[in-house]
């Protein structure tokens, strides 16, 4: 039974499944922690003197930052909207795989996000420690003037 | 005082990116967790951990990302832009205990590094191409990645 496939055609039909729309604040203390949680002191996500001294409005995000939900649930990498179907499948061990963005414009403090999240592909390999499946979610953001700001495509491991 | 602002023209390739050193703890995972929204137990309870076979808590692959992110706007500075950045998590990382409230016991620590591969202009774009990671203490690389960055010119 080795060589049979784990992906279920319930995993296949979630392919192209969108997840409702996340509303996302960004506020200067938000930045502010983001920064601190890494280890980041630059000035450009921590006063707003030299985030304006450089050119922009207000404090920004550090790429891949993108403010707070404040409506709808956060999806970290879009794992809520897959993660009960692979549970389901047998695969309970759930691992970050890694992300792949593009930013068009900097998020700043005062922005409010509206993030759309897609399952892209699901995939299947064989790892060393057997089958795995290769979960791609990419979500787009939109800034309150409609522009699309950037877009993150994140890859979920399960096994 | 500011950085002397990095320039299209300053940068060669096969050049360094400066290294950005890092360590990983459990306060750090904490402080992450709360700071992103990404409140996975896989990366602060032990026994959780066991049940996922990761052989104890580990790092947050989005900390490490962040790391990278941090390893590429320190050396742009205030002018640059990120474009593109991508990273994979392919080896574990293990963060230290704390020994003291403030203060990690002795341990590894990480090396974020990154070498530049290409520079083009494009669509009056002045773009610098680099390899970025995140090396462990025996020096291997968990976490490779790129990115593409928009740098100011000295010439209009």
């Amino acid at each position: 039974m080795a060589d049979e496939s784990i992906l279920t055609d319930e995993i296949k039909a979630m392919i192209g499944t969108l997840s409702e729309p996340v509303i996302m604040e960004v506020g200067r203390v938000a930045i502010r922690r983001y920064a601190d949680a890494v280890g980041d002191d630059n000035p450009l996500f921590h006063e707003v003197e030299d985030a304006k001294a450089a050119g922009y409005e207000d404090l920004i995000c550090p790429p891949g930052f993108w403010g707070w939900p404040i409506k709808g649930r956060a999806t970290i990498g879009g794992m809520s909207i897959v993660g009960a179907v692979l549970v389901k499948a047998g695969l309970f061990r759930i691992l970050d795989g890694g992300v792949d963005q593009e930013f068009y414009i900097p998020i700043r403090a005062g922005d409010i996000l509206t993030a759309y999240s897609k399952i892209a592909d699901i995939r299947e390999r064989e790892g060393k420690t057997g089958k795995m499946v290769f979960t791609t979610v990419e979500t787009t953001y939109l800034n309150q003037n409609g522009d699309t700001v950037a877009v993150n495509r994140a890859t979920i491991i399960a096994r | 005082m500011a950085k002397k602002q990095l320039c299209y023209e300053d940068v060669e390739v096969g050049s360094e990116v400066p290294t950005l050193e890092k360590i990983s703890t459990t306060q750090m995972a904490v402080r992450w967790a709360g700071a992103s929204g990404d409140f996975n137990p896989l990366h602060y309870d032990d026994n959780f951990a066991a049940s996922q076979g990761t052989g104890g808590i580990i790092t947050h692959g989005a900390l490490k990302r962040a790391w990278l992110v941090q390893l590429v706007t320190d050396w742009i500075g205030a002018r640059g832009r990120v474009k593109k950045f991508a990273c994979q998590y392919r080896g574990m990382d293990y963060p230290r205990r704390m020994a003291t409230m403030g203060e990690p016991a002795e341990g590894e620590t990480w090396l974020c590094k990154g070498t530049i591969t290409n520079k083009k202009v494009e669509d009056g774009e002045h773009l610098v191409e680099c390899n970025i990671w995140v090396e462990d203490g025996k020096g291997e690389k968990t976490t490779p990645g790129s990115a593409t960055v928009i740098l100011p010119a000295k010439k209009g």
